[in-house]
């Protein structure tokens, strides 16, 4: 679990370099909910590493613990047992290293989309003076197509642009972790297209280590390094993981014209189908 | 308030046609007018048959009471005093007039004899300082008390005394009830001390409350001759009507959205940040709803305070009036009755749009 021995070491693929520090590691990860009837093991012996700078999306039944899994990570759930480490340190309970773009855009719909953004940022940023914090939010407000919006109460804003005030808030706050919980599962298929276009290019700018789940096989591989398949619960585990080779920074296009997409989609959606 | 608000919704609501209509905005707009003129000739219609219901009805409850009268002269004291009793009520003498429920125009006449007997207060009452003024002015320079006027209050200071006491009462209620109500929202081992508290004593009826308030206020007071209703009044107002705003903020406190709490503590928000910028902001709707319904709770209560209170209010205006038994008294009665009810339902109004104002979720109707 020590972060020295993994330390500068990586793989050239594609021509990019890919680091192999360990971000975010999950060993023998275990989750038990107390029930009348006894305990309901929702994961057991789950382990998964994770690179810094990777993009990993986790896709599985509805019900198997994925959420689980991620509110965990989040610190937001209690663990069982086993191990959650962030750069080597164990996660204890929930901070701002780890943001989370929740499922629900979960915006305080009293404040303005600034406000939300700079909720999070006045956090982290203490020492800043409040024109830099005021221009981190804005500049990523700006990235995610909001510049119009500033002022605009939360409740005013559609799902969508809710969501985008969710992305911003989360990658301002320059977490070392990004978890994101299904962020598109509400919207229609059109704007949930370019929220994934508007978050893939931030991404690609940051580089900040995502895991994201979600049920959407193209989303899955649209987004990923790694495809992780969970198993279905109770005492869910990894089932498989799927590396997706396309080169970054990827276009829909490029993706849906790739040799291999094909297969990917097919091996994903086998997988689910069993 | 609510006017206001409709309409400026349908100008956004315009607004968002027009280029989609072009040409025929005009005949929306004219809709629109037709709209609410139609509201406005239904609400007028209903209110004319309203007065016309209460104008039957009374005329009918006069009949009643006349013809018992006249029949009861005629069985007792035969045809002469009967016929007798019969010119006395037809001429309108008001020693023999039926005591029974008052038609809408013996109510629009008290309320003129009540707006000019409050002319002539007032009169009075600037005749009295005028022709004081020297005396006092030596009273006070000698150290003493000056004389202040003492005759009788008009029906405008009566309305006075009662929206006085109900700000107060409110002001008691809110003081008490918000801050109590953070407190057990945020602690649930709190919650469970005070809940026995709150289950037993929020049923509790004003009666109760203002013998209970009487006994202490009337310790405190010991010794003191000064008029101590309107203390007793207002807090027993004030501790009838603070339940709702009570429950309601704990309510509102101990059920933010799980999503709110969650994005509190990725954040790491401190405890005062937590509390001020998320907890309090998310159950202000429901703090204001039990705020409107500690304000109509006090109004309501305000009136059966009052009259065991013996404050100069509404409360001992309408008794006062109904065992004065005056030939204008019952129309002296329902006046106040209309009074009470307009004014109860301006102050929700004023709650409403103070809510609308601070709070996030807009709601105008209701």
């Amino acid at each position: 679990m020590s972060t020295e021995n993994t330390l500068e070491t990586g793989t050239v693929q594609n021509g990019i370099f890919y680091s192999s520090q360990v971000m975010l590691d999950l060993a023998k990860l275990k989750k038990v909910y107390p029930t009348p009837k006894g305990d309901y093991v929702v994961l057991e012996d789950l382990d998964l590493q994770i690179m810094k700078e990777e993009f990993v999306t986790i896709i599985g039944h509805s019900g198997c613990g994925k959420t689980t899994m991620l509110s965990m990570i989040a610190g937001l759930n209690p663990i069982s047992g086993g191990n959650i480490a962030v750069l080597g340190n164990p996660v204890k309970g929930p901070g701002p290293d780890r943001g989370v773009i929740f499922q629900s855009p979960s915006l305080m719909p009293w404040m303005t989309a600034l406000e939300n953004v700079l909720l999070g940022v006045n956090q982290v940023f203490k020492h800043a003076t409040k024109t830099q914090r005021k221009d981190i939010a804005k500049y990523y407000l700006h990235k995610v197509g909001l510049e119009g919006a500033f002022d605009k109460k939360a409740i005013e804003l559609s799902q969508g642009m809710q969501q985008r005030v969710g992305i911003a808030r989360a990658f301002a706050i320059k977490p070392k972790v990004l978890l994101l919980d299904e962020p598109f599962g509400m919207l229609d298929s059109l704007t949930r297209g370019e929220l994934q276009d508007i978050l893939i290019e931030i991404w690609n700018k940051e580089k900040i280590t995502a895991v994201m789940i979600t049920h959407d096989v193209d989303e899955a591989i649209f987004l990923a390094d790694r495809v992780v398949m969970m198993t279905s619960g109770p005492r869910a585990k990894i089932g498989d993981i799927l590396n997706i080779d396309f080169e970054r920074p990827r276009t829909r296009k490029s993706v849906l014209e790739h040799d291999d997409y094909y297969s990917y989609r097919k091996h994903l959606i086998d997988f689910l189908e069993h | 308030m609510k006017q206001d608000i409709t309409l400026k919704r349908e100008g956004q609501f315009l607004a968002f046609l027009k280029p989609l209509v072009g040409k025929f905005t005009p005949n929306f707009q004219r809709m629109d007018i037709m709209g609410s003129l139609k509201k406005t000739v239904i609400t007028i219609f209903s209110v004319l048959v309203f007065l016309g219901l209460w104008h039957l009805g009374s005329k009918a409850l006069y009949n009643k009471e006349a013809n018992f009268k006249i029949e009861k002269a005629l069985n007792e004291q035969g045809a002469v005093a009967a016929e007798a009793e019969r010119a006395c009520i037809a001429s309108g003498d008001s020693s023999c007039q039926p005591n029974t429920l008052p038609s809408p125009l013996q109510v629009w006449a008290s309320l003129q004899s009540l707006i000019a007997d409050h002319k002539v207060i007032t009169a009075d009452k600037a005749a009295f300082v005028e022709k004081m003024s020297e005396r006092n002015a030596q009273l006070i320079a000698q150290g003493k008390d000056a004389i202040v006027y003492t005759g009788r209050a008009s029906f405008v200071d009566i309305v006075l005394t009662s929206i006085k006491t109900v700000f107060a009462g409110f002001l008691l209620a809110l003081l008490i009830a918000v801050p109590i109500g953070i407190v057990i929202g945020l602690s649930p081992s709190l919650r469970s001390a005070f809940n026995w508290f709150i289950q037993i004593f929020k049923p509790v009826s004003p009666v109760v409350w203002y013998l209970l308030v009487f006994m202490i206020v009337k310790t405190l007071y010991i010794g003191d001759s000064s008029d101590n209703a309107f203390v007793i009044s207002f807090i027993s107002v004030g501790l009838c009507a603070m339940w709702a705003t009570l429950v309601n903020t704990a309510m509102g406190v101990s059920t933010v959205d799980k999503d709110y709490i969650n994005v509190a503590k990725v954040l790491k928000l401190g405890t005062f940040q937590k509390i001020f910028k998320v907890i309090l902001p998310s159950s202000l709707p429901l703090i204001f709803t039990g705020l409107r319904i500690t304000l109509s709770v006090a109004w309501m209560v305000l009136i059966a305070i009052e009259l065991l209170a013996q404050s100069q209010g509404l409360g001992l205006f309408v008794w006062e009036e109904f065992q004065n038994g005056a030939n204008d008294s019952n129309s002296k009665i329902i006046v106040a009755m209309f009074v009470i009810g307009i004014i109860g339902f301006l102050l929700d109004r004023l709650m409403l749009a103070i809510q609308n104002m601070v709070s996030f979720n807009k709601n105008e109707s209701v």
